[in-house]
């Protein structure tokens, strides 16, 4: 909302206080300023002069010499190229030095040779418009009508109005009574303390014994819809522009003017907050105005030439025949004000929010009148609007207004009634203010007060309970005057889950050992499902849709959250950073069944390019179970088309599977454009969480000795050296505290697809020094179990 | 025979200070064919008195070539050392081979900042679905179907009555649901609005919310809480100022600015010349909220509180595009 302080002073005197200062004051009580500007502040040394005497130039064709009469004993000449000048016409003169619009200095010089002491100027040189100025054409310089011929010399700001401060508001939704000048000037008298003056507009009326009745009846069909219609007529209507003040108000305020009428109905609207309407009285068909829903695919044209198709939801203004208006929306294009009306119906009515919101919102075409509704006006403001516009008619004389005022008004709703109570007020809000100073508040701010009982006014539907009363006397009073407090109450215990705490820490460990963290978005496009293979009967090709997303790229919730750390890997190296480690605690989101909502899970979510292999991604994953407290196992997996199927595993924690670690398959980077090996794995948090073991548990440093013992094997390639370790921990039992492995060689001497394994095996008895006997037999039960479980022997 | 002990100590002592080879001196003065050795087994010869006094001096002076072999040695060693050290001297300026550090995103940093300043303050972290009922992202929080207020957050729907939470607010729901007062929560997490993604808007974002419940709640405490909050998280000098402002879910509703802490409130680039920066959105729980609840607002009150943690991280780190936070550029994450 665009407020014109000279508008303004038309209610209340601020004239004393510098528009910095107005400014954070209404911000302070509630009104939020977003800034300001100063109205004609860029035309300086512009004036109104008159052309006595134009003389060819000597130089030039186009080019005219003009002597003007700038207000002053001698002339001032001023050459232009302007061909709409004549002698004795009043025009704008730029007079050296002088500023305009975009910046634009003015000096003295010469063109083609001849001197011109300034410019003459037009519309669009002064920063109007052909709206602002009827008539003026914005190839020509602006001619001023001969009533400015006493003002020669005049300041052009002053002439044309153009001086004023505008303040920019950003009204809150729940306070449309403030989207007006009448509202703001009652916000601006109660933050400043002072009195204001709202006068009720006094229609004379045509007195010609005509009625309106002859010419109008109206019938609300949808009262659910439609609390209050009310109407007036305006005959013998001369349709001519408005006069300069009323343009120059309108266009503070941001709008544009277009003739009398249509003015009018905008000029109350930001006045008065009452949105307005007027039709052509001539085109509708019959006397009629029916308040109805609109037919299901009824057709309707609205006054900007869109056609609409409606439906029965929606609210429209109609005569016997067809709808004439979207209500509370837009006029329609078949009852619009044209030059040649002669007969206006002032509409100003009381719609219902929400179905204007939709409406507008279907239609999409969002007006400042369907913004105005949408939050719920005050049916009891339709009068005060709809005898504004008609005092304006007269005013401007711009038709005879016909006695008397069509109001139906279905149902009145009350305002609130509440019981003011000072004391819980002051406690709810920690200050210490009286009880009259509290009723002191609400009385200008309206309110009608009855001993403790408080009534808000009908234009302030927002207020329904202690909490809105308690914001008035607060904002008013000054939130920043409330003094802050400790929470005394009882104390609570804060902190993080163990969960919470679980991820915090893993985390930690992550960044600890080297890897950066990611945060990538929830929502992917279902083809990154194609890019890292996976299979088309996946269930995890099954995601949450959104029904209206902003693109294909976030239009499901992921299921995996590989695709968008492989995106991330993917722009990593194509931004050419080397050696790159991440991880991301990532969300996923499995769709259950129709109407519920999805499980929400974490994966944890590595991935690495550069200085690594599978074991230095193995090696963060046992990272990982070392800190979590669990012991994994892994199996070799080849069926996850994401990975290459000789590099991949499965992470077990027993038979639970945790995740999946590998390669990510080269056709599977070749969709990220990548041709260097990367490295992943992908862990359920949720089940890492339900297994990890955190609880720290002191075991006895070892007080005997262990043995240590070297085996060679050479074995068949296919052997995994996992087995051998669990053949050699379960032979050893409780005497193996290690397995290492300590060299694995491949070559000519081992023979073709045999491999030979050197490992380490620790012997440790809690209690005693092992004997040589009791490790000899243990190893030997070790050697005896290889051969025959594994069929390998010492090399 | 003295004569000939005192010439053996001082040849002995001149070939060990000349810094001949010492083994060979030991070997030539006191080996088992040594110098020394020999007039001792001239010993026999001598009348028994004189033994022992020439024995105490053979004794004295084999002593002393032991002394000064063992002096040489342990110089010689000495000097070893010091010549191999100085051939060791590295050059210090040349780079050093780092562990590899890992580094946190920047959200997460002021996520992690953010919970651990409110858990000193008692308060627990609460989370919630992101995938919500509108019920719980609006009806519940005092915004009906067709409210204006549905416009500043374009949401996306799942379906009609299931959308990705526009606000971390539901949270607050669920939890006076559960739970009965005190209630002390803040829950930050990942909320969704249909804004383009730009250098200022992110169809994806985070947001921090707190919520307190009790008795006797007042919005002094409010106040009280966050500008404690301001000190401990932007500087022991940060003032508050709170203006008034309207959401559906508390009334009275705030605005609360921070002064500015790159240039104490003068003005400057960051806080465009105000002084102030807008981080907060705060205000009492509407009693229609805690009633929707069962909490009883006669008995009860609370505030809750909100803010983004991108802009917090953004004036916080003078990141001027919140793109990067979702480029993961290994660049940009490194910096934190």
């Amino acid at each position: 909302m665009n407020l014109s302080m000279k508008w303004l002073a038309d209610y209340v005197d601020v004239s004393d206080i510098n528009v910095k200062d107005y400014c954070d004051r209404m911000t302070d009580t509630g009104s939020k300023v977003e800034g300001y500007e100063i109205l004609g502040e860029d035309i300086v040394n512009v004036v109104v002069a008159k052309i006595e005497k134009i003389t060819p130039h000597e130089n030039s064709d186009h080019l005219q010499v003009c002597q003007m009469n700038v207000g002053k004993e001698e002339l001032t000449q001023i050459v232009t190229g302007a061909q709409n000048v004549f002698e004795g016409a009043i025009v704008p003169a730029a007079l050296p030095v002088a500023k305009l619009p975009g910046d634009v200095t003015i000096k003295a010089g010469k063109l083609r040779g001849v001197e011109s002491n300034g410019m003459l100027c037009s519309i669009g040189e002064l920063g109007l418009t052909e709206h602002d100025m009827p008539g003026a054409n914005n190839d020509g310089i602006l001619i001023l009508g001969d009533e400015y011929a006493d003002k020669l010399g005049m300041d052009i700001r002053e002439a044309l109005m153009l001086e004023d401060k505008v303040v920019e508001f950003e009204i809150t939704s729940n306070r449309p009574d403030c989207l007006s000048v009448v509202g703001l000037a009652r916000e601006t008298a109660v933050s400043f303390d002072r009195g204001w003056t709202l006068k009720a507009p006094v229609v004379k009326g045509a007195g010609d014994g005509d009625k309106i009745e002859n010419h109008l009846n109206v019938r609300i069909d949808a009262p659910d819809l439609c609390y209050r219609y009310m109407a007036r007529v305006v005959k013998n209507v001369k349709i001519e522009p408005s006069p300069l003040w009323l343009r120059m108000r309108l266009r503070a305020a941001g709008v544009r003017p277009i003739n009398n009428i249509v003015d009018i109905t905008n000029y109350v609207m930001l006045e008065y907050g009452q949105p307005m309407h007027a039709f052509d009285y001539a085109q509708l068909d019959g006397s009629n105005i029916i308040v109805r829903r609109a037919a299901d695919g009824e057709k309707f044209k609205s006054l900007d030439d869109i056609d609409h198709t409606l439906d029965n939801t929606m609210l429209v203004i109609a005569d016997e025949k067809k709808a004439c208006a979207l209500a509370g929306v837009m006029g329609g294009a078949n009852s619009e004000i044209t030059d040649k009306t002669a007969t206006v119906v002032f509409e100003s009515a009381c719609f219902s929010g929400p179905s204007v919101r939709v409406t507008a919102k279907k239609n999409g075409m969002r007006t400042e009148s369907s913004a105005r509704f949408e939050k719920g006006l005050d049916p009891e403001n339709c009068y005060a609007g709809l005898e504004r516009a008609c005092e304006l008619v007269e005013l401007l004389g711009a038709g005879d207004v016909v006695d008397g005022i069509i109001d139906v008004y279905p149902t009145k709703t009350a305002p609130a009634t509440l019981t003011l109570d000072a004391d819980v007020i002051n406690h709810f809000l920690g200050i210490h203010v009286s009880e009259d100073y509290m009723k002191e508040i609400l009385k200008k701010l309206e309110f009608t007060i009855d001993g403790n009982k408080i009534t808000a006014p009908t234009f302030r539907a927002d207020i329904g309970c202690m909490n809105d009363v308690a914001e008035e006397i607060a904002r008013i009073y000054g939130y920043n005057k409330i003094e802050a407090s400790a929470i005394r109450a009882e104390t609570t215990q804060g902190g993080r889950t163990p969960k919470q705490q679980f991820e915090v820490d893993l985390s930690d460990l992550l960044c600890d050992i080297g890897l950066d963290e990611i945060q990538t978005y929830s929502f992917i496009s279902p083809k990154y499902y194609d890019k890292i293979r996976l299979p088309a009967d996946s269930s995890l090709r099954k995601s949450i849709v959104i029904s209206n997303p902003l693109g294909e790229d976030t239009s499901v919730m992921r299921t995996t959250a590989l695709p968008s750390m492989m995106e991330v890997v993917a722009r990593n190296n194509n931004m050419g950073n080397e050696n790159v480690w991440l991880y991301e605690v990532a969300s996923t989101y499995i769709p259950n069944g129709e109407g519920e909502l999805p499980t929400e899970g974490k994966s944890l979510v590595l991935a690495a390019y550069g200085d690594v292999d599978f074991y230095k991604m193995k090696g963060v994953v046992d990272e990982i179970a070392e800190v979590s407290g669990v012991k994994l196992s892994y199996t070799s997996y080849s069926e996850d088309s994401a990975y290459h199927p000789g590099r991949c595993a499965k992470i077990l924690v027993g038979d639970k599977e945790l995740g999946i670690i590998g390669q990510i398959h080269p056709l599977t980077a070749d969709n990220y454009g990548m041709d260097i090996p990367v490295y992943a794995a992908v862990i359920d948090f949720d089940i890492l969480f339900a297994v990890a073991n955190r609880t720290k548990h002191y075991k006895a440093l070892p007080k005997y000795p262990a043995s240590t013992r070297d085996f060679s094997f050479v074995c068949d390639e296919a052997l995994e050296v996992g087995s051998i370790f669990d053949a050699v921990t379960k032979a050893g039992g409780k005497l193996v505290e290690d397995v290492k492995l300590f060299d694995i060689y491949r070559g000519a001497q081992v023979g073709e697809n045999k491999k030979s394994v050197s490992i380490r095996v620790t012997l440790r008895a809690a209690d005693r020094t092992l004997t040589v006997e009791e490790t000899e037999k243990a190893s030997k039960k070790i050697l005896g179990d290889l051969e025959h479980k594994l069929g390998i022997t010492l090399r | 025979m003295r004569e000939k002990l005192q010439n053996i100590l001082t040849e002995a002592l001149d070939a060990i200070n000349s810094g001949t080879d010492l083994e060979q001196i030991r070997i030539k003065y006191l080996g088992k064919k040594g110098e020394l050795t020999a007039v001792l087994r001239g010993m026999g010869q001598l009348t028994p008195e004189e033994r022992p006094v020439i024995g105490q001096l053979a004794n004295d002076v084999r002593a002393k070539i032991e002394e000064a072999l063992e002096g040489a040695a342990s110089a010689f060693k000495a000097k070893q050392l010091e010549a191999q050290l100085k051939a060791e001297k590295l050059d210090v300026t040349m780079p050093s081979t780092r562990a590899k550090l890992g580094h946190h995103h920047p959200l997460t940093l002021v996520q992690r900042r953010l919970e651990d300043i409110f858990i000193g303050m008692g308060f627990s972290i609460v989370e919630g679905p992101e995938v919500e009922y509108d019920y719980y992202n609006f009806q519940a929080l005092n915004i009906p179907e067709n409210h204006p207020a549905r416009d500043t957050q374009d949401t996306f729907y799942i379906t009609d009555n299931i959308l990705l939470r526009s606000q971390t607010s539901p949270v607050q729901v669920r939890t006076m649901e559960k739970q009965k007062p005190p209630i002390r929560v803040v829950s930050p997490g990942r909320v969704y609005r249909s804004d383009a993604l730009d250098a200022s808007h992110s169809p994806l974002f985070h947001q921090f919310e707190g919520l307190v419940v009790d008795k006797g709640i007042t919005m002094g405490d409010l106040k009280g809480t966050l500008e404690s909050f301001a000190k401990t998280m932007f500087g022991e000098n940060t003032r508050t100022r709170f203006r008034p402002h309207h959401f559906p879910f508390t009334e009275p509703s705030a605005e609360v600015d921070v002064s500015c802490f790159m240039c104490g409130g003068k003005g400057c680039r960051l806080c465009k010349g105000e002084g102030w920066i807008e981080i907060l959105g705060a205000g009492m729980v509407h009693p229609f909220v805690l009633s929707n609840c069962g909490i009883d607002p006669e008995e009860y009150s609370g505030f809750a509180f909100g803010m983004g943690i991108e802009r917090i991280a953004m004036i916080s780190y003078g990141v001027d595009d919140i793109r990067l936070f979702y480029e993961n550029d290994a660049r940009f994450i490194e910096q934190f």
